[in-house]
């Protein structure tokens, strides 16, 4: 038998050189990875130098150059400028581009508004109020009304199309799918059976059906004088498409909840929306934070299908640019510019919804 | 004997707060509980023992209506348990439970587990609530932890923030279920501590649990459930020292030889 005496607390033991111990665990640590790691170097030999030659080095960046002066060897980014208000705005009148600036200037301005209120009860109002009262202004800004010169909504398009699409997809399709996932567990069997119906419908069938569903064969249904608005019907089809996603994720997170905390808010005596609302969503919410912010994601994308009912997102704005005789043969440039435009938003997106998990966290720190 | 049972009883309160009669459950086909008779006086602090599958978690869960049962009736406090929802929420609004894995709610703080069902189901204001959470947190000696969240404390730590949730209510009726069962051995008895100063206080106890030391340093009457029914029930000088039923015998000689 022995007695120890307790050790002394050590600090971890620092190599000198970080950089070369990092570059020998990721990159060189077996036979397998060294030859991995070349394969991957000699790809991107082969891959960057004509990437970075047309993006850049042979490209010409004099805006004022036109479609022959510009030559042909690189990118002629002066196609971007020139058709940039196209990209944003679509086909709205060119007097009238101040009210969309408006619109997105508002968004910002909400934001920093809110961001200044440190009260979480005056928050919360300020933030149910913004989306209740939001919407109907960026309407009436876009659309017209009230003294303001209606834009039909053909004439709508571009990055600003695209962004109201997905905007109202997102905002519309939360509660929706809330409603939808908490449907589907409910122990009515009538709503249970809706829901699954639902779900399973609209899962079972692509977007584009749903669209061609909503542009094409829901008019079918109204008398001829009955003119709904197409844009309306796209909007429609999508929040329906994307409510049936949402839904399941969020069931998902639902069945993550353990039956003890289902137990626990019974026990304390808390009705059944108050256990839904205060014990149940928040967590089932957090847990599905990255899956409804990748759902949205793919929403985002979606809206390039819009095309296919014959509206113009920012991606079919490139097809429509480079039909006129000016720019013809541009379309590189133009798909480049909406996939790297594109490429910004969404990795917002997915960035915002990690800081979103950071924030919720309440497990060790 | 049973004078016994019933002087010690008497020194309680005069009145049953809780009656279940002819009570029956099936899982299924499986018959759960079979004919539970069982009043408990106001104050009265019963253990419930057994072993696994015995049915004595199913017993007490039937008290607050967690667990639906087919046959026979409870009344709590006067209110029967019936599927009227608002009977069930009245029943659960006195009635407070400590559940074997804690289940606090881990996305509240600790502060704001308490105060969540004073809040919301007895409509007392913020204020209020929070004061009287602080309280219950240094009386179950965490008051400093008030605004951690619950999967920062131990387990131990967090069990008796649950206790001080429970309490919170001012409930008459207090379900223990296995309230140590989860909890690693050293970290038992801060909350067997807790639980016995709160049986001190007369506050209404019913307790699954096997920690048999508890039931002889508190409880006024310790019950032993096998196979879904009440098989005896005593004094715990009697039941400790002289069991009579053979199974009780062996009960007790396999967790006391342990």
């Amino acid at each position: 038998m022995a007695i120890y005496s307790l050790k002394e607390t050590k600090q971890p033991p620092q190599s000198q050189t970080k950089a070369i111990l990092w570059l020998k665990d990721n990159l060189f640590s077996s036979a397998l990875n060294v030859l991995l790691t070349f394969v991957a170097l000699y790809i991107l030999y082969l891959l960057l130098p004509p990437i970075l030659n047309w993006t850049i080095f042979d490209a010409n960046f004099d805006m004022t150059a036109d479609n022959q002066s510009c030559g042909r060897e690189g990118a002629c980014w002066s196609f971007i400028n020139a058709n940039l208000k196209m990209f944003i705005y679509g086909f709205y009148p060119q007097e009238e581009l101040w009210r969309v600036n408006t619109m997105f200037g508002l968004i910002a301005v909400l934001i920093a508004f809110g961001s200044l209120i440190k009260n979480s009860q005056y928050r919360a109002h300020y933030i149910i109020g913004s989306f209740l009262i939001y919407p109907v202004v960026a309407f009436i800004l876009l659309h017209g009304g009230l003294g303001l010169e209606v834009v039909e909504t053909d004439k709508w398009g571009g990055l600003t199309l695209t962004v109201v699409v997905a905007a109202v997809g997102i905002v519309a399709s939360f509660p929706l799918g809330i409603l939808f996932a908490l449907g589907r567990q409910s122990e009515m069997r009538v709503v249970k059976f809706i829901s699954v119906v639902y779900i399973e419908f609209v899962r079972g069938v692509p977007l584009i059906t749903i669209l061609f569903m909503a542009s094409v064969v829901l008019p079918l249904f109204f008398s001829a004088g009955m003119d709904f608005d197409k844009l309306l019907r796209a909007l429609i089809g999508i929040t329906l498409f994307q409510t049936a996603y949402i839904a399941e994720v969020i069931r998902g997170g639902l069945q993550a909840i353990p039956r003890g905390q289902y137990e626990a808010a019974d026990a304390a005596g808390l009705s059944f929306m108050q256990k839904t609302t205060l014990v149940i969503l928040p967590q089932a919410l957090k847990i599905s934070i990255p899956n409804i912010v990748g759902s949205f994601i793919s929403l985002f994308k979606d809206t390039t299908l819009l095309l296919i009912i014959g509206l113009f997102d920012m991606l079919a704005i490139v097809g429509a640019a480079t039909s006129n005789s000016n720019w013809l043969g541009r379309e590189t440039e133009g798909y480049v510019f909406v996939a790297m435009v594109i490429w910004v938003i969404l990795y917002s997106m997915s960035h915002y919804s990690k800081r979103l998990e950071v924030r919720f966290s309440t497990e060790h720190k | 004997m049973s004078e016994l049972i019933n002087k010690k009883i008497g020194e309680k309160g005069c009145c049953d707060i809780i009656e279940i009669k002819g009570l029956n459950k099936w899982y299924g086909d499986f018959h759960a509980l079979k004919e539970i008779d069982l009043n408990v006086k106001e104050g009265e602090i019963i253990v419930v023992c057994g072993p696994s599958g015995s049915g004595k978690s199913t017993l007490i869960r039937c008290v607050n209506f967690l667990e639906k049962f087919q046959e026979g009736s409870i009344l709590v406090d006067g209110t029967e348990l019936t599927d009227d929802v608002k009977k069930i929420r009245q029943v659960r609004s006195e009635v407070s439970m400590v559940f074997q894995h804690f289940n606090l709610f881990p996305h509240l703080s600790i502060i704001d587990n308490l105060t969540l069902a004073p809040i919301w189901v007895h409509n007392e204001t913020k204020q209020e609530s929070r004061e009287k959470a602080l309280k219950l947190l240094d009386r179950v000696g965490i008051k400093d932890q008030a605004e951690k969240y619950p999967n920062q404390l131990s387990g131990g730590q967090q069990q008796r923030v649950a206790i001080a949730r429970a309490l919170c209510t001012s409930p008459k009726i207090m379900l223990f279920d296995e309230p140590t069962s989860a909890l690693d051995p050293e970290m038992i008895s801060e909350v067997l501590d807790v639980m016995i100063e709160l049986a001190k206080e007369g506050i209404t106890m019913l307790c699954v649990t096997h920690e048999m030391g508890f039931a002889k340093k508190v409880a006024d009457r310790v019950i032993f459930m096998d196979e879904g029914q009440v098989i005896e029930q005593n004094t715990p000088e009697k039941f400790f020292e002289n069991p009579e039923s053979e199974r009780l015998q062996l009960f007790l000689d396999q967790i006391l030889t342990q």
